[in-house]
């Protein structure tokens, strides 16, 4: 339910005039709460990616500047940190393909029917509604092998009698694409609700051909819910370990770099390796989002 | 007539002779975006009538195929072991993160609409960066933190951890609000001689309720079905989104269907509710402003 935080930037708001000591009293409490739970965190993390094991007791480690940790990590979860974001990539294509016909025609086409255009815009946000594990859990039941897809698909023969879905990377895929298909629609529609359609006629008046005018007009007119979109499709599309996780849709070929950091803080109590990892997923995605955003150029993202 | 106007009226008259007809109005063409919409709209709800669905199943052991409809499952939802346990402290963990977030975050969102200071730049940063990065990231720099602090995990960290990504959303929500807040009613208070107390009782807070509303059911919203950040700092607390992952390796029972399937209808009637009053609401001011 992000899209507020990305869409918000397009209504312009005007600069405060005021200085006062109020603002101080108003903005502290809140600023010292991000730093104590957002900034310190990301500081204990760093610091425990440097930490060596004590060499007495298990899963307890010391102070150090163990750096060699980040090329140990890179070294064995390269493919896993690759991985995500590949099958990030790929869902938030596949949301993008899926969701603009649907955001453009609840934004633009049925402009006319305010109530209907609500309704609609209710059934895209309604899997926000109810538990996202459990959605999860209800593809994975439809999709398995005695699920009605799969025995359908080998009916047809389009899948071999030995051939699975659930626990491949497509499954993966296809759950992540799935999960964030609103994120991506949402922002895609408030910025096609505000499209001018006088813009399309203009364009259809010059005798522009219909795609034409769409490459050339809708497209960049919308390019800001494009960039909302994919941002918040692709940074929990890269870290996220549920989907792939094998008790839902994933299977072992699959992991993707979320698992291997849950497993090792929660499961092997390798701290060091986990934060290591955080830090390394972090930097990659900050490092995405900066260039993305210079390049399309919506700068105030607050 | 001038000219222009001529133009126009010749340009609109030209339209409707339908020199460039639309292609397809009523063709093929134009049935292909609301036939594929629909379509869409039906594959996002498959898994959430599906969880209705299995919510009524008669499931012994796993609730994974159908074995016949009965109504036990919503009548005894706590028969379960943990499933009411873990939905209430999942709205407990809700309740009080929200309340955090939302009143930190509606001063954050007043002083940035209302107010000049210094490091705005670092401030603004600062709360857009929690919201960029990735759950998995923040769960596991609380659970650091948590560790090297000597803190035990359980429901005080959760509610800690949910109050600071709840925060961000909150702050955007109320800004987005308090920008479009018309300065001058708060002036036309101050003309008045309220002082600020009362300005602010009487005239902003009652006008940025509607927004502060919002922000609040978002973090409720994204706090009660927060999995990730909280898996990594609950320690051996339930909450309903960690009891089904747990669940989930030895089946989830039907009652988890049936709390999910009551706060999703729960939620639709009042998300549809506020919808419509909203278009009544924009119906009658539109009356009212033509009858003046």
């Amino acid at each position: 339910m992000a899209i507020t935080a990305f869409t918000a930037a397009s209504s312009a708001v005007d600069a405060p005039k005021r200085r006062s000591k109020v603002a101080l009293f108003l903005l502290l409490p809140g600023l010292l709460y991000l730093a104590l739970f957002f900034l310190v965190p990301l500081v204990s993390l760093v610091i425990t990616s440097l930490q060596v094991p004590d060499p007495v007791v298990f899963g307890k480690y010391t102070a150090a500047f163990n750096i060699q940790m980040y090329g140990e990590v890179i070294g064995e979860y390269g493919t896993q940190i690759l991985r995500s974001f590949f099958y990030a990539l790929l869902a938030t294509i596949f949301a993008l393909l899926f969701s603009y016909p649907l955001a453009y025609f609840i934004g633009v086409k049925v402009r006319r029917w305010p109530i209907l255009q609500g309704l609609m815009i209710v059934l895209v946000i309604a899997p926000f509604f109810i538990s996202f594990l459990l959605r999860t859990l209800a593809w994975k039941s439809i999709l398995s092998d005695d699920g009605v897809v799969v025995s359908a698909l080998k009916g047809l023969s389009l899948l071999g009698t030995q051939d699975h879905f659930t626990g491949t990377p497509a499954a993966v895929v296809f759950g992540l694409t799935y999960n964030f298909i609103p994120f991506m629609c949402l922002p895609l529609y408030t910025t096609l609700e505000r499209l001018d359609v006088r813009y399309l006629e203009a364009a259809s008046d010059l005798y522009s051909r219909p795609f034409h005018t769409f490459r050339t007009v809708t497209l960049p007119l919308s390019l800001p819910g494009i960039v909302s979109g994919t941002l918040l499709t692709f940074i929990p599309a890269a870290g996220d370990y549920v989907n792939a996780s094998s008790q839902f849709l994933g299977g072992s070929s699959s992991t993707m770099i979320g698992n291997v950091i849950q497993s090792n803080f929660l499961v092997q109590l390798n701290y060091p390796a986990a934060a290591a990892l955080s830090i390394i997923l972090m930097a990659i995605i900050l490092v995405i989002v900066a260039v993305y955003v210079k390049r399309s150029g919506t700068d105030d993202l607050v | 007539m001038t000219t222009q106007e001529a133009l126009a009226l010749d340009l609109t008259l030209d339209t409707k002779r339908g020199r460039r007809p639309r292609a397809g109005r009523f063709g093929l063409g134009s049935l292909i975006l609301p036939v594929y919409s629909a379509l869409a709209l039906i594959f996002l709800l498959i898994p959430i009538v599906y969880t209705i669905v299995f919510s009524f199943n008669d499931a012994v052991k796993t609730n994974v195929s159908w074995r016949g409809f009965t109504l036990n499952n919503w009548l005894r939802v706590c028969d379960a072991p943990g499933v009411c346990q873990a939905f209430g402290n999942s709205i407990l963990i809700g309740v009080i993160a929200t309340l955090i977030a939302t009143v930190l975050g509606t001063m954050i969102a007043i002083a940035l609409a209302r107010y000049r200071f210094r490091f705005r730049a670092a401030t603004n940063l600062l709360i857009f960066l929690p919201m960029a990065t990735p759950e998995v990231v923040l769960g596991a720099g609380l659970a650091a933190q948590f560790l090297s602090a000597g803190i035990p995990k359980g429901i005080g960290t959760v509610i800690l951890a949910h109050s600071m990504f709840c925060l961000s959303f909150v702050i955007v929500t109320v800004k987005a609000r308090v920008a479009g807040l018309d300065p001058s009613l708060e002036e036309a208070g101050r003309d008045l001689y309220g002082s600020p107390a009362q300005v602010f009782l009487r005239v902003t807070f009652p006008l940025l309720l509607p927004g502060i509303l919002a922000a609040a059911l978002l973090s409720f919203s994204l706090s009660f079905d927060d999995f990730i950040i909280t898996y990594f700092n609950s320690g051996s607390l339930q909450t309903f989104p960690t009891y089904i992952y747990t669940a989930a390796t030895r089946g989830i029972p039907p009652q988890a269907n049936v709390i999910a399937s009551a706060v999703f209808i729960l939620a639709i009637v009042i998300v549809v509710t506020a919808q419509v009053a909203g278009e009544k609401r924009r119906k009658r001011l539109m009356k009212q402003t033509a009858g003046v």
